[in-house]
């Protein structure tokens, strides 16, 4: 069976290889993931209603989406200037603030919680500078922010800079030639060649803000309807056992980031 | 305006020189505008990536290397890196060996429905680790669809190490099979199938011929695999039952001391997790450095 679904080839272990990884994907992912949809679908929809709608719960969605909204517009204006200055210029060091960019995504989250709010903190190295203009950033919604970019620093460079390295650059010299300036240039020709590349980037960094937890509720404080996200809220019930609660907020979230990965898959391959 | 039009100016040569100038006005950015971009991506990087890496190093270290060693060497934190080494032991090889192969499917052959299993592989990306975590709790825990049949076979998950290693293989899953699917995709499978044809047999071609050319790439996806698997905190948080010197994994552990105001301790114990990471981001470059300079060897 599996021979008609395939082209012919002489290397071998099509089946083995193919049945194992479907094996695999569908006990650990497919089957969990349906487990909870299913799960879901059992609530009576005036309990998931009541679940999704509670006040508290809604205080936290506004929270996260706005946050890792601003977020991921922080990282898309400087995401896109550090992917420039990376691929177009030399400075001393280069070599390893390249590679530096890489580090949110191989610091666990949780000692990145506890290290931004120690600087962010009233006593902080930064926060106490902030501090004497009257500026918070520990335990606030700022605070969030400031862990949400953290977070979601990598995603735009590392999408640009590829696009930025095979950009050609005979069509900035054409567009030289026929007596445009710089700034018209990297407005008219650079910029269009980018944006594919820069929407990729924020969208998904908005994605991985919206389901952060670790480097996040340390420096928010976790203030009922202030600084409380939609994650922090699901661990919360499912501490208390309140699994269909938790479910429900769980399966909202999840929608609305597959709906988010659609989305991002569409423009990719358009 | 000699400078922008020089075939206007004298005949001398030095006069023809500026028009290069002017070429690189409209090629590039002024030098106070590049200085200007330099810093201002210095500047972010090193609010948001180097401050936050020195104050872990700092503060774990503040005290002098007694108190960093104690804080290490202590029992729940040594339980809670013991665990830790474990859950990696178990789960690393099992998603080296699951990369591995879904590459090999996926990059050697064609067949229906191949998007979809890329984009399977991609989905514990997509999704929450605290969701990941409420999944299992969901299926598993004592409350949960298989909580009552595993009680009645004295079998534990949630709350336990095998619930800690299932939510970490989930959020791990896909590293070392993204990283392989792409080089593999790229080399081809010209040189599996002469050496097929030379008369090697399947697993022969494999370790002799594909392996060398995959190592690297398969160093560098297992390597990032192990910081993930190491520093998973959201999904164990909801599966574990923080349990003390028992289901703390060393992120667990560090939230424990952060919350009991133990902030030297919990540093320390950072400074580990810290440094795995600034292992992992070196591999990565020097994986990129070899690649490169193959790249460019080809090339000339």
């Amino acid at each position: 069976m599996a021979i008609a679904l395939r082209q012919p080839s002489v290397i071998p272990g099509f089946g083995i290889t193919l049945g194992f990884t479907i094996f695999y994907l569908g006990l650990l992912i497919v089957i969990p993931i349906a487990g909870l949809l299913l799960y879901t679908l059992q609530m009576s929809w005036d309990d998931f209603w009541r679940a999704v709608s509670d006040r508290q719960v809604v205080a936290s969605y506004k929270l996260s989406f706005g946050a890792s909204l601003i977020a991921a517009l922080i990282n898309l204006v400087f995401g896109a200037i550090v992917a420039w200055v990376l691929v177009r210029y030399r400075f001393t060091g280069k070599r390893i603030v390249d590679a530096l960019v890489d580090l949110p995504f191989a610091m666990p989250t949780a000692v990145a919680g506890i290290a931004l709010v120690t600087l962010y903190a009233s006593t902080g190295w930064v926060g106490q500078y902030l501090n004497v203009y009257g500026i918070r950033i520990a335990y606030t919604q700022i605070g969030v922010i400031v862990a949400l970019t953290y977070i979601g620093l990598p995603f735009v460079v590392r999408t640009v800079q590829p696009v930025l390295e095979d950009l050609d650059k005979e069509a900035e010299e054409a567009s030289a030639i026929m007596g445009a300036n710089r700034f018209t240039t990297i407005r008219r020709v650079i910029l269009p060649a980018l944006l594919p590349a820069l929407l990729t980037g924020f969208a998904l960094a908005f994605a991985r803000a919206l389901g952060e937890y670790g480097s996040v509720i340390f420096i928010s404080g976790n203030l009922p309807f202030r600084t409380e996200i939609t994650p922090l809220l699901i661990v919360a019930k499912a501490e208390q056992f309140d699994y269909a609660g938790a479910a429900a907020i769980a399966a909202f979230l999840l929608l609305l980031l597959i709906n988010g990965l659609q989305w991002w898959a569409s423009r990719r391959y358009r | 305006m000699t400078t922008l039009n020089p075939a206007l100016g004298s005949s001398s040569p030095a006069q023809t020189r500026p028009s290069a100038h002017a070429w690189h006005r409209a090629t590039e950015e002024p030098a106070w505008l590049r200085r200007t971009l330099i810093g201002i991506a210095l500047t972010f990087l090193t609010i948001f990536l180097v401050l936050p890496l020195t104050v872990v190093l700092y503060s774990a270290f503040e005290q002098g290397l007694r108190v960093w060693y104690e804080a290490i060497v202590e029992p729940d934190a040594a339980a809670a890196i013991r665990l830790t080494l474990l859950v990696v032991l178990v789960v690393v090889p099992v998603n080296l060996v699951f990369g591995v192969v879904a590459a090999w499917a996926i990059a050697k052959f064609e067949f229906r429905g191949k998007s979809l299993l890329i984009t399977l592989i991609d989905l514990p990306f997509a999704i929450s680790p605290v969701v990941v975590g409420l999944i299992f709790v969901i299926l598993l825990g004592s409350q949960g669809w298989l909580g009552p049949w595993l009680a009645s076979n004295e079998m534990r998950i949630i709350f336990a190490v095998p619930g800690i290693m299932l939510v970490i293989a989930f959020g791990t899953l896909p590293f070392v099979a993204r990283e392989l699917i792409p080089l593999m995709q790229q080399q081809g499978k010209e040189e599996e199938e002469s050496s097929l044809t030379l008369g090697a047999n399947g697993w022969q071609t494999f370790w002799r011929v594909t392996l060398p050319n995959i190592k690297w790439g398969l160093i560098y996806g297992v390597i990032l695999c192990n910081a993930r698997a190491m520093g998973e905190f959201g999904a164990v948080a909801v599966v574990s039952g923080r349990i003390r010197g028992e289901t703390n994994t060393m992120p667990l552990h560090i939230e424990v001391l952060y919350n009991e105001y133990m902030f030297t301790a919990a540093f320390a114990v950072s400074s580990l997790l810290a440094a795995l990471a600034l292992v992992t981001i070196a591999v990565k470059s020097f994986v990129e450095w070899r690649e490169e300079r193959a790249r460019t060897a080809q090339q000339n």
